[in-house]
């Protein structure tokens, strides 16, 4: 059965594949890749139980058992993300349908937006560091192609300086691994942290390690986020909602893997994704405060949580994990929620500006109360799903008395709150200006993606006890590195 | 042998990032090219260079060349020139759009 752990990478690239000659037929396109990320999400929920109830699951390509040959491992941490990713990105898709014109369809816009699920699923499950590269760059080269789809001026110079970035960071990343086959000679992610527990984690592994932390803080807009503001504002929503919810979150899910598996032993590492953690949550406060573009707060808004989320590597404790891994799936649902009504926004007013539009909620009642409810699910208000992500996290660092994190990362929640009550305010409050002739029709189809995200996102925060029993496990794998090490390597870990 | 080629690669790094620095965008693109080659050369030197055989055939093989590195680089290679074919287009297109040569940084930079 654990040649099931390959679909939700598989499926993808294959029907990618496949529709690419399928090109004059939208309908048909769009009918199969709804499909297929229905059944990924299916596989991969299947997966997720199968994990809970008999153990992290391990598929060994063509048969070459670990550390030789190449292979797939899913633990809980992963599983929940990638069905959390197929859920998001299948909602993701239907508002797509809706929202894309029939030019950007024709040019692959389905192709390539199943290859990055593809590339994100694949980096989530690799178990092995040269193989994370590849998903990477696979899921990076789609993400190029649909940033710049469409070809508008904005779109191509901010594609122009993000394949730039992660072209630079990429070639890091390959920095990186040269130096750590050199070190260490296995490139196994467990058989590298058993080597590296066996020779200790001495000041060449710990330089190794922090290459792979600027590189991976590239990823996932971890300080090194200036080049995020601009290149997800770029893209139509549909996109962007995509970007917004998956693809930071590959980084911190590599961060994560990296400092709970293998560079474990050296606490000046934690400090420094802590102090990171603190000065991303702040300079994305203060950016998602500056601005008056609706598509910038947003964007800053990803900022802030991928500190949030890095606070919890930076504390490290059992309860700190289970926090990150309930926030990381609620951010990736009320990410592209937000992203979607920020695109929705725009679309309807034609406008950016928040100065510029008022009363919303009068013409489009729905899209007021879901922004309302989004923002305060960001914001970690109880029932919704951020509340249990940040009590999680917020236990773990009174346990291990990181009293500054704390604070930085609940007033960071307040940030958030006030720099989506201005949108909310100066947008959806106040004399409407748009007349009843004026007033864009809004379709039911781009209604329908909405109000799933927002049942998403509810029923995550109202069903954690449904999710808790997965969590405990992902928790308890990233705790404790052995189990993971002992379900790769077998028992006789050397 | 093995110096040599850090070496080289330390002369590749230094040619890319001059060229990465400058402000044509065609020059940019090639410098990230050549970067990518500099670190294709050290995933090959970091396998150890010169073993003197062929890959692993037998287990008991006294002198055998590991054939990882090879493997990674041929993959990384792939990538490279993909991802540099795509930069070269993408530029192209945005040459098209602006109508002018493009530097990266405009007028109000500098």
């Amino acid at each position: 059965m654990n040649n099931l752990l390959v679909l939700p990478m598989l499926l993808p690239i294959l029907m990618g594949v496949i529709l690419v000659f399928f090109r004059p037929y939208i309908r048909l396109q769009r009918v199969l890749s709804a499909l297929t990320m229905l059944a990924s999400a299916g596989a991969s929920a299947y997966c997720l139980q199968h994990i809970h109830l008999h153990g992290i699951m391990r598929l060994d390509f063509g048969d070459w058992l670990p550390p030789h040959g190449i292979l797939f491992v899913g633990d809980s941490f992963a599983m929940l993300l990638v069905t959390a990713a197929c859920a998001v990105s299948a909602i993701i898709l239907l508002y797509a349908f809706a929202s894309t014109g029939i030019e950007t369809e024709a040019m692959f816009f389905y192709p390539f937006f199943l290859f990055l699920v593809a590339g994100v699923n694949g980096s989530f499950l690799t178990g092995d560091l040269f193989n994370l590269f590849v998903c990477f760059e696979v899921m990076l080269l789609a993400s190029y192609v649909l940033l710049v789809l469409g070809g508008r001026k904005t779109q191509l110079k901010e594609g122009i300086t993000y394949v730039l970035i992660n072209v630079l960071a990429s070639w890091f990343f390959l920095l990186g691994i040269a130096y750590l086959y050199g070190a260490i000679g296995t490139l196994n992610m467990a058989h590298i942290a058993v080597r590296v527990a066996e020779t200790g984690q001495g000041p060449l592994l710990t330089l190794i390690a922090v290459i792979f932390l600027i590189v991976f803080s590239l990823k996932a807009g971890l300080l090194l986020y200036f080049w995020l503001p601009g290149s997800y504002s770029a893209p139509p929503a549909a996109v962007a909602a995509l970007f917004g919810a998956l693809l930071t979150k590959v980084g911190i899910y590599a961060l994560y893997r990296m400092f709970t598996l293998i560079f474990t032993h050296d606490p000046l590492l934690y400090k420094a994704v802590g102090v990171l953690a603190v000065i991303t949550m702040t300079a994305g406060c203060l950016g998602a405060i500056a601005y008056s573009d609706i598509r910038q707060i947003v964007s800053y808004n990803v900022i802030i949580s991928v500190g949030f989320v890095l606070t919890g590597l930076a504390i490290a404790t059992n309860t700190a994990f289970q926090g990150a891994s309930y926030y990381l799936i609620h951010d990736m649902a009320s990410k592209a929620l937000l992203f979607l009504l920020a695109g929705t926004v725009v679309y309807l007013t034609g406008r950016t500006n928040f100065h510029e539009i008022s009363g919303l909620i009068r013409n489009y009642p729905l899209v007021g109360w879901l922004f309302f409810l989004t923002m305060l699910a960001i914001a970690g208000i109880p029932p919704l799903s951020g509340f249990i992500g940040k009590v999680y996290i917020g236990l773990g660092a009174i346990e291990t008395g990181s009293y500054i994190l704390l604070a930085v990362a609940f007033l960071s929640s307040i940030g958030v709150l006030y720099s989506l009550l201005r949108i909310f305010l100066n947008s959806f409050w106040g004399e409407t200006i748009i007349s009843e002739d004026d007033q864009q029709p809004f379709q039911k189809a781009l209604g329908l993606p909405l109000v799933l995200l927002a049942v998403l996102v509810v029923g995550l925060g109202i069903g954690a006890e449904l999710l808790s029993p997965y969590i405990q496990d992902a928790a308890d794998t990233l705790a404790d590195p052995e189990q993971y090490i002992r379900a790769v390597m077998g028992d006789d870990v050397e | 042998m093995e110096t040599l080629i850090t070496l080289l690669v330390g002369v590749l790094v230094a040619v890319g990032v001059y060229l990465l620095l400058s402000k044509e965008m065609l020059r940019i693109i090639l410098g990230t090219a050549i970067l990518s080659h500099a670190i294709h050369l050290l995933l090959l030197t970091m396998g150890g260079l010169k073993k003197g055989d062929v890959p692993l055939l037998t287990e008991t093989a006294a002198e055998y060349t590991d054939a990882l590195p090879q493997a990674l680089i041929l993959t990384a290679i792939v990538i490279s020139f993909a991802v540099t074919a795509f930069l070269l287009v993408l530029s192209y297109r945005v040459y098209q759009e602006s109508g002018r040569g493009l530097g990266l940084r405009g007028q109000q930079d500098e």
